[in-house]
């Protein structure tokens, strides 16, 4: 189903081994090219990105900014309240009016899963999807993958737990997706009500218990719990979260000796997460995560803009 | 209906399919001023009767649909009194019972004897329309059922709206029933399927979509039974989907309760998958299930258990579809395909012809009280000419009338609509 050379970056799901590794090694070379401060400039001059953010996010927003302005290209701001009047009619004038700027790649975050599969349609730009709904996020899961790769060498047969609200992650189903592709085992660890139903199905091993979850594994995802969850029931308090679901050295100490501890933030610090690990320089990847994004966005806007050409 | 003292018709070479009378034979259909004067083998040719070749097509009442919702009044950029009608005749139906959660709903008489006469000038169409069972449709105060029903409601519902209320719905069942009247249920607990768009599993966890539980129809239906029991009122299912809510249904009706339902093709024809990335034309109210679920509809079709065939019929246009899943409104168009989606089961041999053509006749017509849905002579000359054979495309954007957003869109279909007659007059040549 995946063709030679994809026009946009919707989703994980659908992208198998050699492609997604293609794209890690790629990154890998943005790395290098970022510390020596070596990057090729040239590669997206004169081409336009536009940064199309339905719900606010100061990391993604400024990754991809800083991914595209590495590379050469106009990179242009665009946040659009959804609390606006009529979310579907901005959402397709906006795409008219993107084709009217002539805008080449387009980054898209939105509060509604699939929005970006729809602009996908409505546009001339290459769309990368930066988080829709609680469907995909595909460049967390790029970033958590190379972070784990430059750490352990590898991401086969690691075991990694993702823990806490994965019922409402877009990461999680990202990384789902990519490190079972990549050969990993993945568990998924959380309180019943913040599991999707069927998750098993997507090949991962369901744990309701930290201790037991947490047994042995190589790499701990957290994901970030709203408030919001508390509000509608499906956890009853924060501290109560934390008791059971919160990460501390006590939950960690079932994992392997060294295992890496990651999170895609921004972090609520003694909701999913206790301080002291977050800061724990032995264990915590978080802040190396951060570099690695910007890594691996700039090879997913060199891929996306050498496919456009390609098929030009 | 204005009766014009047209000429007779008499539609030769056809098989006559009459599932009211077990009818099956092959012959001619006299109609004479609007009525079904005569069939049979051996009718001759009244002067100046106009002649249809039939060319051995099969020749049914006109449909009855017992649930579709009508743009009018309130979202006539949807669809018009007039394009539904359109629709309906190219899709064979000549009676059509429209769902009262309108804008305004239909909670008041004037309402109902507007809408019934709206239909009587399409001069294609009998409009029978739904009473609202609450003002407004809103689940809260009964409306004036027994007015309503006097002004000819042929049943109470509040539409796409669950009566979530154990209260109201037993007073609903307790008070319709002195009148004889049907409480017509949207079988979703509204608790439990609030904000789902799909059907929680596998695919709307992939998709990310915001689901609710199957189970949210067999627990409304298992109160309802229940209620029904108590009252001693009598409830229709509407378009049922799950396998488990038709095994409660099967058993309300060996005990003998007065329960009925129906279901709408794309719970026979489809399942979970037609959403496949997002497509928000497969966003239906229930939503679409799991492929378990849609084989345990099609053999409730089969077994009896299923009363009806309804279209299910909800225009929208591209703006209330052109948005995110989530956010895009839930409902398909039904009346131009529901003859063909059903013969496919015909064709893939699921459903006995004449089985199939009583769901869509009258079986739903016994259902409304109406006297339609059948052959016999003296009855109004509504009548279908269908070839079950041919071949066609559904595609979005070449159906007849104005709503387009069909869940359908791209399906090859065996079964064409060839001619509509309503009391008498052609309203559809196709």
């Amino acid at each position: 189903m995946a063709p030679p050379s994809r026009r946009h970056l919707l989703q994980i799901e659908g992208m198998d081994r050699p492609e997604i590794g293609a794209l890690l090694d790629l990154a890998e070379s943005y790395v290098l090219l970022n510390r020596t401060g070596k990057t090729p400039r040239d590669l997206l001059r004169g081409r336009t990105l536009i940064n199309l953010f339905f719900e606010d996010s100061t990391r993604t927003r400024t990754s991809f900014e800083l991914a595209g302005k590495r590379l050469g290209a106009d990179v242009l701001n665009m946040s659009v309240s959804t609390s606006s009047v009529n979310k579907g009619e901005t959402l397709l004038d906006t795409a008219a009016t993107l084709n009217a700027m002539h805008c080449d790649l387009l980054v898209v975050r939105h509060d509604q899963s699939g929005a970006p599969h729809l602009l996908a349609q409505k546009v001339e730009a290459s769309v990368v999807n930066a988080g829709d709904g609680t469907h995909e996020h595909p460049t967390q899961a790029l970033l958590d993958a190379l972070t784990i790769r430059r750490r352990r060498g590898r991401v086969e047969g690691l075991t990694v737990a993702i823990c806490g609200d994965v019922m409402h992650s877009r990461v999680a189903r990202s990384n789902i997706h990519l490190l079972l592709a990549m050969g990993a085992a993945v568990r998924v660890v959380g309180p019943p009500t913040l599991l999707p139903s069927a998750v098993e199905r997507l090949g991962v091993e369901v744990f309701h218990d930290m201790a037991t979850g947490l047994a042995g594994v190589d790499v701990v995802m957290m994901l970030r719990l709203q408030r919001e969850r508390m509000a509608k029931g499906l956890v009853p308090s924060a501290r109560e979260f934390f008791r059971f679901y919160g990460l501390d050295q006590a939950k960690l100490a079932t994992a392997a000796p060294h295992a890496l501890v990651m999170h895609p933030g921004p972090m609520n610090r003694g909701v999913e997460i206790a301080s002291d690990v977050a800061d724990d320089p032995l264990r915590s990847v978080i802040r190396e995560q951060v570099e690695m994004g910007v890594a691996v966005r700039m090879a997913v806007l060199d891929r996306l803009t050498r496919a456009a050409l390609a098929n030009a | 209906m204005p009766e014009s003292p047209a000429p007779d018709t008499l539609i030769e070479r056809v098989r006559l399919l009459d599932p009211a009378s077990g009818l099956d034979a092959q012959g001619s259909l006299l109609i004479r001023d609007g009525r079904i004067a005569d069939h049979g083998t051996n009718l001759g040719r009244p002067d100046g009767a106009t002649i249809v070749e039939g060319n051995g097509a099969i020749l049914c009442p006109g449909l009855v649909d017992m649930r579709a919702q009508l743009g009018e009044p309130g979202y006539e950029y949807r669809e018009t009194i007039a394009s539904a009608a359109e629709a309906a005749a190219a899709g064979g139906i000549t009676t059509l019972a429209c769902l009262p959660d309108s804008r305004p709903a239909l909670d008041d008489p004037a309402l109902v004897r507007l809408l019934r006469a709206r239909g009587e000038e399409t001069g294609s169409l009998t409009i029978l329309p739904y009473g609202a069972l609450t003002r407004g449709c809103e689940g809260q105060d009964l409306a004036e059922l027994g007015l309503l029903h006097e002004a000819g409601a042929v049943a109470f519902t509040d539409g796409g709206h669950a009566i979530g209320s154990a209260r109201l719905m037993r007073r609903a069942l307790a008070y319709a029933g002195g009148f004889g009247a049907r409480i017509v249920q949207h079988p979703e607990e509204p608790s439990l399927a609030e904000g789902g768009t799909a059907t929680e599993g596998e695919l709307a966890t992939r998709l990310g979509l915001p689901a609710s539980p199957a189970a949210a129809e067999a627990i409304l239906v298992a109160r309802d039974i229940r209620l029904a029991e108590l009252t001693g009122g009598a409830v229709h299912f509407a378009h049922v989907s799950t396998a488990e809510a038709l095994a409660l249904i099967r058993a309300a009706k060996d005990r003998g309760l007065a329960v009925t339902c129906d279901t709408a093709p794309p719970y026979f024809d489809l399942n979970e998958t037609a959403i496949g990335e997002f497509r928000s034309f497969a966003s239906l109210s229930p939503p679409l299930r799991s492929e378990a679920d849609r084989m345990a509809v099609v053999a409730a079709l089969a077994d009896g258990t299923i009363d009806a065939i309804a279209s299910d019929h909800q225009p929208r246009d591209a703006d209330d579809k052109r948005l995110p899943f989530a956010q895009a409104s839930a409902g398909g168009t039904g009346l131009v395909t529901l003859l063909a989606v059903t013969l496919a089961q015909v064709h893939g041999g699921t459903l006995p012809l004449i089985r199939a053509l009583g769901l869509l006749t009258v079986e739903p017509a016994r259902l409304l009280g109406a006297d339609a849905g059948t052959l016999r002579k003296g009855a109004a000359a509504d009548v279908c000419l269908f070839a079950p054979e041919h071949a066609w495309r559904v595609e979005s954007g070449q159906l007849p009338g104005k709503a387009q957003n069909t869940p359908f869109d791209g399906r090859a279909l065996e079964g064409r609509v060839l001619a509509t007659w309503k009391s008498g007059r052609q309203v559809f040549a196709g």
